[in-house]
């Protein structure tokens, strides 16, 4: 054997870097990992973010607020009810207006709407990631449901730039009820598909059970918040814990798993889903009569001062911090976005395991790339 | 946060000024303070402030503030940590990583946006912007006349 065979069969036991992404289509966006590898064991792994920053929070520095509002949407882009309703749950603590019962429901409704679109084309991508090519049309089958009752009263799909400080945009379409109630009694039948579809696949459960193991200390320690730190049963529903809108009316349990690995992650948003139905199904009929809007005035000039509003998005913990200085744009506006912590731990998951591993562990974290870099 | 726990830190750092903030209790704390306060937060038993839930900078011009969100997550108490950082150019506090893994993160991307340094950080780099660029754009007397327009 020469040396030069030699040297390239044992190559494989030296550490090297592969750059996984930017562009890679599990990392569902333009993030990039540098994977340090022996072998095909991960020794270490870089994430990269930054690509996609927009610098919202420094444009949010000449924006009015119900200007900002439109740019909360391009935040976490599956989560854009939420993410509007944190900022308007915040101004609205500023100014001390009290909102009309029906604005609420109806934020309550479309926020678990939002979760259970989200949490659908999670599911939908994450069999995908894992070589299951049918769940991602499931998915988005029941998403598009979903999608058509938010186009009817909004007009657009994704980024709907509703809930408004103070209320809401406009009124709900008059058919928003009905088509609702019809949505869900559609995804009580479709909901245990996705079980069996999924849930009990062996290739399914030997790919993600015991695979990225999360300890509930590591979860508080690194602020992992949404489904992926209640699987390490780290207690950290703001809806439960902080209670806002219409969530102190309505009966829903936290769903904590203490397994803390890709399987509890992904059952732990499974549940949440029945949860979300649920949830709807307490306030859809009894949506009150009234005003979508509460009287505001034209121009918002917050009080001097520092306000905090935390909310839960499908992915967790969102948190928006603004500082007034009694102007008519924030002095400074902080989102701490529940992404960006979110990611910062692919490092410790993923290091010993295989390199496979990796895309079930980065797929059950959930990650959404525009959010970590705003 | 009430009166009798206040006198406990009170005691033990002197610089510590409490106010009643807008949604929760805020401490102020000189910066050399900073560290061995929040090691004192989070390891007492009486506070045992375990989640960091946010950390963020603010410019006044003058003077740059930290301030630290925590959460015990057993009591579902919340408190925010605020110093103040009156050399602008030359912005240095320590790091709190060692205290809570997740400010690794908020402190880089403190550094990258406002040049904040923070001593003892492990890993002090860029977090969005590419390492060459020039300035720190959420300082509040930055400029950049392409990207960037004033009205």
């Amino acid at each position: 054997m020469t040396e030069e065979v030699k040297e390239i069969m044992f190559r494989e036991h030296e550490e090297y870097m592969i750059n996984m992404g930017p562009q890679h289509p599990s990392t569902h966006g333009v993030l990039r990992f540098e994977v340090y590898l022996k072998g095909e064991v991960v020794t270490k792994l870089v994430p990269h973010c930054g690509y996609i920053h927009r610098g919202i929070e420094k444009m949010c520095e000449k924006d009015t607020y119900p200007q900002i509002i439109h740019l909360t949407d391009r935040m976490d882009y599956l989560s854009a009810h939420i993410n509007n309703e944190a900022v308007s749950l915040c101004v609205e603590n500023a100014l001390q207006v009290e909102v009309p019962e029906r604005v609420k429901y109806i934020r309550t409704i479309l926020a678990e709407l939002n979760r259970i679109a989200s949490h659908q084309l999670w599911w939908a991508a994450f069999g995908m990631d894992l070589g299951a090519l049918t769940t991602f049309f499931y998915g988005l089958r029941d998403r598009e449901k979903i999608l058509d009752i938010f186009e009817e009263s909004f007009g657009s799909r994704l980024l709907h730039s509703f809930i408004t400080p103070g209320g809401l945009m406009h009124d709900v379409h008059p058919n928003f009820q009905k088509r609702t109630k019809e949505f869900i009694k559609y995804f009580r039948k479709k909901l245990p598909e996705y079980d069996q579809l999924l849930t009990g696949n062996v290739i399914f459960q030997n790919r993600t059970k015991g695979i990225g193991i999360l300890s509930k200390e590591d979860a508080i320690a690194y602020g992992i918040t949404g489904p992926s730190g209640r699987a390490s049963g780290f207690s950290c529903d703001i809806r439960k814990k902080y209670p806002y809108s219409a969530y102190p009316f309505v009966q829903f349990e936290e769903k904590l798993s203490h397994e803390g690995d890709s399987f509890a992650r992904y059952q732990v948003r499974i549940e949440e889903m029945w949860e979300s139905m649920k949830i709807i199904e307490q306030l859809v009929d009894n949506i009150p009569e009234g005003d979508y809007t509460a009287k505001m005035k034209a121009v918002l000039r917050l009080p001097e001062g520092e306000y905090y509003q935390r909310v839960e998005t499908a992915r967790g913990e969102l948190g928006v911090y603004i500082v007034s200085t009694g102007e008519k744009f924030p002095y400074r506006i902080k989102f701490r976005t529940p992404n960006f912590s979110n990611l910062f731990i692919m490092n410790k998951l993923a290091s010993g395991g295989k390199i496979a591993d990796l895309i079930a562990i980065s797929g059950s974290l959930d990650l959404v790339i525009p959010d970590i870099d705003r | 946060m009430n009166e009798e726990k206040f006198n406990i830190l009170k005691e033990k750092f002197p610089s510590v000024e409490w106010t009643e903030g807008k949604n929760y209790p805020e401490i102020t704390v000189e910066t050399a303070e900073l560290t061995s306060l929040c090691g004192f937060l989070k390891e007492d038993s009486r506070f045992a402030f375990d989640y960091l839930f946010n950390m963020t900078a603010v410019d006044w011009l003058e003077y740059f503030t930290l301030v630290y969100h925590l959460e015990n997550t057993d009591t579902k108490d919340c408190i925010v940590v605020k110093t103040k950082l009156a050399d602008r150019e030359n912005a240095e506090a320590g790091s709190v990583y060692g205290i809570w893994p997740s400010a690794e993160f908020y402190e880089r991307e403190v550094y990258d946006l406002f040049g904040v340094k923070f001593t003892g950080h492990p890993d002090l780099r860029r977090i969005f912007l590419e390492d060459d660029w020039h300035g720190h754009p959420l300082r509040k007397d930055y400029i950049d006349e392409i990207n960037i327009i004033e009205r």
